[in-house]
């Protein structure tokens, strides 16, 4: 495809390789640019060539009445995401294709859009991806081809910068700490892959989750070594490839506790709309650690918490949809708070234990966020303000 | 008045010319550009509240979202969007979106791989014309 091959030009690449599977990005509707190039290929005949999984779109088409946008707006959408799957691309409409049983393997060349995806795949799992955005994965899962560059090959897949954390503030759970540690990362190290030594060893794929979306949001980081705890990087000279790092730098407790202040736009105390929880799209052990969380008072303001079709359904099996329902829980499918129109305007800010979405969420809804751990979150809803613990 | 002429690489073909935005850090066009208007609204960005519609964009590299493309892809299409765009490190996501205008609209926004050596004096410059052919690509820093 042309395209692809202006492309690969363009990226500085002398060949392609063959893809096992894609994970498309281009399903979130941005305008009409994205309904004219899906439905182009549509109608020339187009099917993907190779396994492809779809993200989150921007509608939840599991429960259509949560939208408050447009009419349009809702339409255009919807008809984005049938388009993809009349082009063979499996409805997963979700932005961690990689928590389902359709996940790459360690080495595996894939093709694939959505930056926290694209970290976690090549970081957590040791596929290989480059940072593809949309048109071109669909592209490349359409010829089962993706340009030779970049983190496709073994030599550029070495650390350049060298983070070392330092201290942790007393108290924070890891996945605060992992998303401070992400957040810092992408601002200093930018697109250089860094490998972190001194995270804590037991930090959960979850964990690891949110320290990939919140570099990918803050830098262009596709790749990160977590030494000890990354598959390529069983200890600092492997993750370094014995290359020398371009950039060192330290980060204390205090420039952790900086990240989540620079995160928060919202003060202690402010007042809040909702609660968002699931950016990227909560895990069934995510929702685990929520359940015990919510018993007790009924929150005052709603939380919505995004998530997979897939662990929906797992939800049900296990019978707590009825508990988060009672406890002011909307679940939201397919698609993403901060990606759809589905708060309500009006007063108050949204908090969140996300670093993506308190990243993203201030330009794109327009809302004012508060970053907190997942505790914070669930007891400032229902204190219905910024609570801190 | 004699223009100073640099060579670049062509990233994306095209001739254009404006005037300069540049940027101290990447962007992420997605959640960091408002498509109606071509304003930043990345309010961590030194340059939030600044608009890129028909200037040449100085952008040292991309950064964050994969949605980038299409969000620049619809800019170009709103007539929002850079007149063309000089970075220092070539971005997947930022060049095809410039690609998909074009493939799409018939719409030119050249991006062209500047010389690290050149950007200050590229950046001092008023106006920047671009013409980024098959082969080469020539940047002209005017007043």
């Amino acid at each position: 495809m042309r395209l692809l091959v202006r492309f690969a030009e363009a990226v500085g690449a002398r060949s392609f390789l063959d893809i096992e599977g894609s994970h498309v990005d281009g399903v979130i509707y941005h305008g009409r640019v994205s309904l004219d190039f899906a439905e182009r290929i549509v109608e020339l005949g187009g099917k993907v060539r190779v396994p492809t999984t779809l993200n989150v779109g921007s509608v939840d088409l599991i429960h259509p009445e949560l939208f408050r946008g447009t009419k349009e707006h809702k339409e255009n959408a919807a008809r984005l995401m049938r388009a993809h799957i009349e082009l063979g691309c499996a409805p997963t409409f979700t932005c961690a294709p990689y928590q389902s049983a359709a996940r790459p393997h360690f080495g595996a060349q894939i093709a694939w859009g959505e930056s926290n995806a694209i970290a976690f795949a090549n970081s957590v799992i040791g596929a290989r991806t480059n940072r593809y955005g949309d048109f071109i994965d669909l592209c490349c899962a359409m010829t089962g081809r993706a340009p030779a560059y970049g983190l496709h090959l073994t030599e550029n897949r070495f650390a350049r910068a060298l983070v070392e954390v330092v201290s942790i503030p007393d108290g924070w759970d890891l996945e605060r700490a992992a998303v401070t540690v992400g957040h810092a990362v992408g601002r200093r190290c930018g697109a250089l892959i860094p490998a972190i030594v001194g995270l804590p060893l037991s930090l959960s794929e979850d964990d690891l989750k949110a320290l990939g979306a919140a570099a990918a949001s803050s830098g262009a980081v596709g790749l990160f070594h977590a030494v000890g705890v990354t598959p390529e990087a069983p200890n600092l000279e492997t993750a370094c490839g014995g290359l020398e790092p371009e950039l060192r730098l330290q980060l204390t407790a205090e420039d952790l506790r900086e990240a989540a202040r620079s995160l928060s736009g919202a003060a202690d105390g402010a007042p809040l709309s909702a609660v968002s929880l699931g950016t990227p799209h909560f895990s069934i052990d995510q929702f685990a650690r929520l359940m015990p969380l919510i018993g007790g008072a009924r929150p005052l303001i709603d939380i919505f918490v995004n998530t997979s079709r897939a662990t929906l359904d797992e939800l049900r099996k296990r019978g707590w949809e009825d508990e988060l329902r009672a406890a002011r829980v909307t679940l939201v499918a397919d698609t993403c708070v901060y990606v759809s129109a589905l708060l309500k305007s009006g007063a108050g800010a949204v908090m969140t234990n996300s670093g993506k979405c308190a990243y993203y969420a201030p330009g794109n809804l327009g809302v004012e966020v508060a970053y907190g751990s997942l505790a914070e979150c669930v007891a400032s809803a229902r204190a219905g303000k910024v609570v801190r613990l | 008045m004699s223009a100073r002429v640099f060579d670049a690489v062509t990233l994306v073909p095209g001739v254009a010319a404006g005037p300069i935005l540049k940027l101290d850090e990447p962007l992420s066009f997605w959640g960091g550009l408002d498509l109606a208007t071509g304003t930043i609204i990345d309010r961590l960005h030194p340059q939030a509240g600044a608009n890129m519609a028909g200037r040449v964009l100085m952008m040292p590299a991309g950064r964050g979202s994969s949605s980038g493309s299409a969000t620049l892809a619809e800019a170009l299409r709103l007539d929002h969007g850079p007149a063309a765009i000089l970075m220092l490190e070539r971005d997947a996501i930022v060049v095809v979106g410039a690609m998909v205008a074009a493939e799409l609209y018939n719409l030119a926004c050249p991006i062209a791989l500047a010389d690290g050596r050149d950007w200050e004096a590229l950046a001092a410059a008023a106006r920047l014309a671009i013409d980024a052919g098959a082969n080469s690509a020539a940047v002209s820093a005017g007043r």
